[in-house]
């Protein structure tokens, strides 16, 4: 970005362009402002749900060049130039897409805070393996938390969304 | 739970990081995959006046074969590691390694040089590096390139011996001889979470007796532990449950492991002990699978 030669400042404003859901998207940031942080409070994206805030708990979880990825682990320039999908960007709004579909169905969340990281990661997981095995749809999900602790029915709307027999038979 | 002020750059250049580094030395702090340091800064444990971005810094994220081994870029992401073949075939044991760091979301950003410069004491990719001589390839702006061994790097509790005004480029991974079985085990508190104890182990068998023995433990010191003399101890020996309980007895015996709030002394010197007994006859198994499979006929090397 700029020269050695200059001067450093904490006080900057960066300029951060980059496609999300598709759109692009240009923001103003100091550089300490995390992807989250940036996604909620400048471009009014608030469907990314902030847990723990240092990577734990994986309600941010968003998908970076198509790699899931906490979006508190990330500051918002590390992701100039990157497509960024969120929540947002699943279904049109007032849609469900068929993954949410089957969720839904399932009754797999409660109070919905974890949702949009659940999804996310399940979306990642899908793409690049699109008929997971039970154990892989547990695998792929352990890094998220759940604090209505529902997750037999997270399972199960997942599998329900690749067409996999219940979980337990 | 907000990183403090920082100011911030992203080099196009190694040469332009290198003289950020060499201006800023100890005021600066690099960022890599962001894994461990900005969860650091959100938690306002890290406060560096500058943060040197290597993404955009070209060449550091190869996956190459050099000299029959591997020459892994620093900026080389864990994700990409772990699905790499490459790194499958020329060293299974850190392919062994690498799904027990963390979660997809985190491996799809952290980074091999990011993790071993890290040196946290219960990480898994340092007991790898030192398991498998790895060597680092580290540059400045002043004193150009140098390498340092893995037994070397490691120097303390997230301690190494990278300098302030210094870069992990490139980690290279000797390869290990044909026919060496990997196995690398951990007891965490949850799935995901750094290693209690993790051990990575390799074995290579001939005419039914261990060849040549790897043994390294994390989580049991303030660095990565390369057993050396348990390693002697088993060449010439046959792979059978009772020798390797007695190595893995006095491996656990010469462990000193610090107490905290997910185990205490003893038991991570028990835990370790388990896995040392286990990953050894884990390995064993597999590498005579290697050598029936090569006796069935070439190939089918598996």
């Amino acid at each position: 970005m700029s020269g050695p030669s200059q001067a450093i400042s904490a006080d900057e404003i960066i300029t951060i362009e980059l496609t999300v859901n598709g759109t692009p998207r240009r923001g103003y940031a100091e550089a300490r402002k995390t992807l989250a942080d940036f996604l909620r409070e400048d471009l009014a994206l608030t469907g990314t749900h902030l847990g723990c805030e240092h990577g734990v708990c994986g309600a941010c979880t968003v998908l970076v060049d198509g790699e899931p990825a906490r979006a508190c682990l990330m500051l918002a320039v590390q992701a100039h130039g990157c497509e960024v999908r969120t929540i947002e960007g699943l279904a049109p709004e007032g849609t469900l897409g068929p993954l949410q579909r089957a969720m839904w169905e399932n009754h797999s969340f409660q109070c919905g805070f974890c949702t949009p990281g659940f999804l996310m990661q399940i979306t990642a997981l899908l793409a690049e393996n699109p008929a997971p095995s039970e154990a892989e749809v547990r695998e792929a999900l352990a890094g998220n938390l759940c604090r209505c602790t529902g997750y037999q029915s997270i399972v199960r709307g997942v599998l329900a969304a690749i067409g996999a027999p219940p979980a337990g038979g | 739970m907000k990183p403090p002020p920082f100011a911030y750059r992203a080099p196009e250049s190694l040469g332009e990081a290198l003289a950020l580094l060499a201006e800023h030395g100890d005021d600066a702090k690099v960022l890599a995959g962001g894994q461990s340091l900005v969860p650091l800064l959100n938690l306002r444990l890290a406060r560096p006046a500058l943060l040197v971005d290597l993404a955009r810094v070209p060449g550091l994220a190869g996956v190459d074969q050099r000299d029959g081994g591997l020459a892994l870029g620093a900026m080389a992401r864990e994700r990409t590691l772990e699905r790499s073949q490459l790194v499958r075939r020329l060293a299974p044991l850190l392919s062994a390694a690498l799904p027990f760091i963390g979660h997809p979301a985190i491996r799809s950003r952290g980074t091999l040089g990011g993790s071993l410069a890290h040196a946290d004491p219960a990480a898994e990719l340092p007991a790898v590096a030192a398991a498998l001589d790895a060597e680092m390839v580290v540059l400045s702006a002043a004193r150009g390139e140098r390498t340092v061994a893995a037994k070397d790097f490691f120097s303390g509790f997230f301690s190494t011996a990278l300098e302030p005004d210094e870069i992990l480029t490139e980690v290279r991974i000797p390869r290990l001889a044909t026919g060496m079985g990997v196995c690398f085990m951990e007891v965490a508190r949850r799935h995901g979470d750094f290693a209690m104890v993790g051990v990575a182990v390799a074995v290579r068998l001939e005419a039914g007796n261990i060849a040549e023995a790897r043994l390294a433990l994390t989580g049991v010191a303030q660095v990565p532990v390369r057993a050396i003399d348990a390693e002697r101890s088993l060449v010439g020996a046959a792979p059978d449950p009772t020798r390797f309980a007695g190595v893995a007895e006095a491996v656990a015996d010469g462990l000193e492991p610090r107490s905290d709030l997910h185990g205490s002394s003893g038991y991570r010197r028990q835990v370790a002990r388990a896995l040392v007994r286990r990953a050894l006859a884990v390995a064993s198994r597999r590498a005579a699978v290697h050598n029936s499979q090569r006796d069935l006929g070439e190939g089918d090397t598996g």
